[in-house]
């Protein structure tokens, strides 16, 4: 699977993401309180809402239509409505850009 | 005129979902995601104050009814102790639901958890059901929640003010999961796996009920039941009045929450009550703002929405002549006008389903 350039690092604030639309799917790209980068699927699974503008707290995203939680590091649902686990891909830093491989 | 199906397996269902209506893309006022943040913060401070300030009432206020009962003088303390239990106790179970009032998340669960109690509301079974009211909210045949249907049920909404009709269908219900059965509308929201959840909460709600009862029985008096119970009825009354102003009146089957919901302003002592929920359409639009930021919000985007109502009996004078014309004319509905600042509705997002007459 070949690394993907998402965005600029310094494009996303500490305990923030955006959305990162790719080949007809929709991604978040997480910047960690310790800065670290994550990517998850885009969309919340229960009822597809984006999750770019939800609220991340931590290490936990919040959709911004039910309030269901995730772990993003882990794609783990923490928090009703959401039962369905999110899907995470891995990502890299290199040259000051976010890669992801998805 | 348009005959309606509200149930959740209905003719109305099938055809929002077949129009595109359910889980649709609804209007959202552009707000930067830098203040978006903001607003959307966390916090435990103000969510601890209102609880203390609560149950801190709700002890003095009972105890004085305790002290003074059972002659008329406890009265006027029931009365208060009653709003504080069955309405102050809703939008509780209503902002802990959502997650939003306290940062802490076990501070939200066990607020939830005592409110549900009070407002007899299964507390897995309402989680359901109320993320799919804001996922359709005022879809016929897809928000559960809907109070005010068409033509409007008056007789139940003035009964439901003494809690007469939730009181009793809560009551069918909660015997009803607690004999391990979901009713059908249940089963149609609440995910399978959750439904054990719905049953373990309803038999352990019968268990203090009994217990309840049972001490009414050996004592010879209903003041157990006026301390626990009864206050779901005879306080019921200021929720059931902010409730009906949230929609009531207003268009079914859009997306766009400017046109199905109402902001409210209120006095200190109802927005107490209320949680701030009198910010209906922030709340809607954006239901990750806590309630103690809802104000902020909604000097925030207020010239993109259609004027507040400016008191609660604004409010009513405004809906009522609605619902008693809905009484003939079930499509007749409210169209709040937007300020010449707004964007304009989007009668585009609107055209696959018959919305009605608007009034004039």
């Amino acid at each position: 699977m070949p690394w993907i350039d998402a965005c600029a690092t310094d494009e996303i604030e500490q305990e923030d993401l955006v959305r990162f639309d790719h080949d007809g799917r929709t991604f978040a790209i997480y910047h960690s309180p310790d800065g670290e980068f994550f990517c998850t699927d885009g969309l919340c699974t229960h009822e597809q809402v984006h999750l770019a503008d939800g609220l991340v707290m931590d290490y936990e995203i919040e959709c911004p239509k039910h309030n269901a939680t995730f772990d993003y590091r882990t794609g783990e649902a923490k928090r009703a409505p959401a039962c369905v686990d999110l899907a995470t891909y891995p990502t890299k830093v290199e040259g000051g850009r976010v890669l992801v491989e998805v | 005129m348009t005959q309606r199906d509200y149930s959740m397996t209905g003719a109305d269902s099938m055809r929002a979902v077949h129009t595109g209506l359910a889980a649709a893309e609804w209007y959202h006022t552009d707000l930067p995601r830098k203040r978006m943040k903001e607003l959307m913060k966390r916090a435990d401070g103000p969510a601890i104050r209102d609880t203390v300030i609560l149950f801190g009432a709700m002890i003095v206020l009972a105890g004085a009814g305790i002290a003074l009962w059972p002659t008329l003088w406890s009265v006027p303390f029931w009365l208060g102790y009653g709003v504080l239990y069955g309405s102050a106790m809703d939008s509780r179970w209503h902002e802990c639901g959502h997650g939003t009032a306290f940062k802490t998340r076990a501070f939200n669960d066990w607020l939830y958890q005592i409110a549900s109690f009070c407002m007899m509301r299964n507390p897995h079974t309402w989680r359901w059901s109320h993320a799919r009211h804001h996922t359709d909210t005022i879809i016929v045949g897809r928000d559960p929640e809907v109070v005010l249907m068409r033509p409007p049920a008056l007789a139940r909404v003035i009964a439901n003010f003494f809690g007469l009709v939730d009181v009793w269908t809560a009551m069918v219900r909660m015997i009803t999961n607690a004999a391990g059965h979901l009713t059908g509308d249940e089963a149609e929201f609440v995910p399978e796996r959750e439904q054990p959840k719905v049953i373990r909460v309803a038999r352990i709600w019968v268990l203090i009920y009994a217990a309840i009862i049972a001490l009414s029985i050996v004592l010879g008096s209903i003041l157990p039941l006026m301390v626990i119970g009864l206050p779901r009825l005879y306080g019921a009354w200021h929720h059931v009045m902010t409730g009906l102003l949230q929609h009531g009146g207003l268009a079914e089957n859009v997306t766009d929450h400017r046109l199905n919901s109402r902001t409210v302003l209120m006095n200190p002592i109802s927005r107490f009550i209320y949680w701030n929920m009198n910010y209906h359409v922030e709340h809607h639009m954006f239901p990750m703002v806590p309630y103690h930021r809802l104000p902020e919000l909604h000097e925030e985007i207020k010239h993109d929405l259609p004027a507040p109502n400016r008191s609660i009996t604004e409010a009513l004078a405004e809906m009522w002549p609605a619902l008693i014309r809905q009484l003939r004319d079930e499509d007749h509905f409210i169209e709040r006008t937007l300020p010449d600042t707004a964007k304009p509705y989007r009668a585009d997002l609107h055209a696959t389903v018959p919305v009605g007459v608007p009034a004039e």
